[in-house]
């Protein structure tokens, strides 16, 4: 016990550091403060999910560690650095909500994308699209066009492209917000499978409970009008779940508790 | 085939619509041929009938009727006689060899649509390093958009001569003071496609190459403009179109003897209405051609691309 205390230590590095993180959108009618003294620390390997009502500030957190957003207030450091350098050195790969996949282009040259403007070589390119797309489970499916497609596998090429170079951290914002439940359980447990091969830190997005307790290590309820973190839950369930794992009692009571959270969080309207 | 009826059907009402045109247009000076002739006219006399309404002088004297679809040089050529003259002017001169004669519509149309192309490429390029600026330079916007838009409003017409005399006082003319006005009309559709068609990434993509830490150059090169591709071609078919008509305008002013304008010139110096009916609808079924074979590459290349249906 001891011995695995001190390795698990070890590896264990905070990724993401955030302290008393603020942010403020000036609108036309008044600011918004979208972040509100935001704590957080994410270590690698970590699976955190970020659930919450509209407005509750996960996006733009996402944003904040992506550097599509800047902080007017607090620190926040992304590999010890600023996410803005983190950005230049390519830490993230970031999946949004839509697959955002060129209509212009095939499946693999999708994939391609990052990789051509990263400066790989073609063989390293076609090597890559091919570990990605097995990764996802859409080989073969490298010279359809988008269009030709299901909406979960687009999903699912968006997410390879986000694998296809080396960054250790995705950032996933709703990805499979717009499937439907059945496609959806599917894809989480694709993701697990896929975050426990490749040994990524993963940021995710999400709207709904189930999804966040059994995918995350780490559940980060916020709450709106300001942004806020309400409770950080560290999940006790075991990092191998099926997808049956929904009924036993842990995952119950995890659930639960987020349940919880988001109630408390929504008390002051 | 429901859709040929159709079409057919509203061809048909157009060509009776004009035939019937024809009957007023030209009553009176079939009437006064007629008289002169020998023929009984009612009422008697070209001053009588100069106040009198066309209808009835129609109806009072319907023996004249065939002949106000065959005059030499009526108000209104009837569609068979500029049809006529089409072929005579195009078709007929091929089978006699003499395809490039100084009569005939394919060499005319040949001056006009050289001046086109060279116009039209001229403003598209014009148009697209235009539309590349404003989107890359707030200033630049801020700059050239106003007057690229209010060189629109400037009546070609008006313009023209001004261009062709500037260019000919330093020493310009032949083919390019026409391409030039021609570039003038068709670089807007271009730039405002363009603008469109470069800033239709939204912002997610944006967000996405950010990631990536892309270039701006890449973004325009792997993003904007294959993303503009749709914009680019519907403004082209405006384009080409406005570009002939740049071109046409073109030889008005200058007195040209070749081209299209100078059909429509020397047509209405003479009276010969049907050639001038015959050279606006060469231009017509030249721009129809233009568009089309325009509509033909956009569907190679967007298919190509992977984008067509």
């Amino acid at each position: 016990m001891n011995i695995e205390t001190t390795t698990q230590a070890d590896v264990t590095k905070a990724v993401v550091e955030a302290r008393n993180l603020d942010l403020v959108f000036p609108t036309s009618d008044g600011s918004v403060q979208a972040l509100k003294d935001v704590n957080l620390t994410i270590n690698k390997g970590d699976f955190v999910s970020f659930i919450g009502p509209s407005g509750c500030g996960k996006t733009t957190f996402l944003r904040v560690m992506a550097a599509l957003e800047q902080p007017t207030g607090g620190e926040i450091t992304v590999n010890g650095m600023t996410p803005d350098e983190a950005r230049r050195q390519r830490a993230y790969g970031y999946v949004f909500q839509a697959s955002g996949l060129y209509p212009w282009r095939n499946i693999a040259r999708n994939i391609k994308l990052p990789l051509e403007i990263m400066g790989y070589s073609k063989a390293e390119q076609e090597k890559r699209v091919n570990e990605v797309l097995e990764l996802v489970e859409l080989s073969g499916f490298g010279g359809k066009y988008p269009w030709q497609l299901s909406g979960g596998m687009q999903q699912r090429a968006s997410i390879a492209r986000a694998l296809a170079f080396d960054a250790d951290i995705l950032l996933m914002d709703e990805p499979f917000g717009a499937l439907d439940e059945i496609v959806r359980d599917h894809l989480n447990e694709q993701l697990l499978k896929l975050w426990a091969r490749t040994n990524k830190t993963i940021g995710f997005v999400t709207h709904s409970i189930p999804e966040a307790v059994y995918l995350s290590t780490k559940i980060v309820v916020m709450s709106p009008r300001p942004g806020r973190i309400t409770d950080v839950i560290e999940s006790p369930l075991p990092s191998e779940r099926p997808l049956d794992i929904r009924d036993s009692p842990e995952f119950i009571e995890v659930a639960h508790r987020v349940r919880e959270g988001l109630r408390a969080g929504h008390s002051d309207d | 085939m429901k859709t040929l009826i159709a079409v057919l059907t509203v061809l048909s009402v157009i060509i009776a619509f004009w035939y019937a045109a024809c009957l007023p247009m030209n009553i009176k000076g079939v009437l006064t041929e007629a008289e002169r002739a020998g023929a009984e006219v009612t009422p008697v006399g070209a001053k009588e009938r100069r106040d009198l309404g066309e209808i009835g002088l129609v109806l009072g004297n319907s023996f004249a009727v065939p002949a106000t679809w065959a005059q030499d040089r009526p108000r209104l050529p009837a569609p068979h006689q500029v049809a006529q003259e089409l072929w005579k002017t195009t078709g007929a001169m091929v089978l006699k060899g003499k395809m490039m004669s100084k009569r005939s519509l394919f060499y005319h149309g040949w001056v006009t649509l050289s001046a086109t192309l060279l116009g039209f490429a001229i403003g598209t390029g014009l148009g697209i390093l235009l539309a590349v600026g404003i989107v890359h330079s707030k200033v630049m916007e801020m700059s050239v958009m106003p007057w690229a838009i209010v060189s629109q409003t400037i009546p070609i017409i008006a313009l023209a001569p001004m261009i062709i005399v500037v260019l000919y006082s330093i020493g310009v003319q032949g083919i390019i003071p026409k391409a030039v006005i021609s570039a003038y009309l068709s670089f807007f559709p271009v730039v405002v496609g363009m603008v469109k068609g470069l800033r239709s990434p939204d912002g997610m993509q944006l967000d996405l190459l950010r990631t990536y830490n892309a270039s701006t150059n890449q973004g325009f090169w792997k993003l904007r403009l294959p993303a503009s591709m749709p914009y680019l071609f519907a403004s082209l078919k405006i384009g080409i179109a406005a570009s002939l008509v740049g071109a046409i305008v073109g030889e008005l002013p200058t007195g040209a003897v070749a081209g299209l304008g100078a059909r429509l010139l020397g047509g209405s110096y003479y009276g010969q209405t049907v050639q001038i009916w015959s050279a606006l609808f060469a231009a017509a079924i030249l721009a129809a051609c233009l568009v089309a074979l325009l509509g033909l590459i956009e569907r190679m290349v967007l298919r190509r691309m992977g984008m067509g249906a």
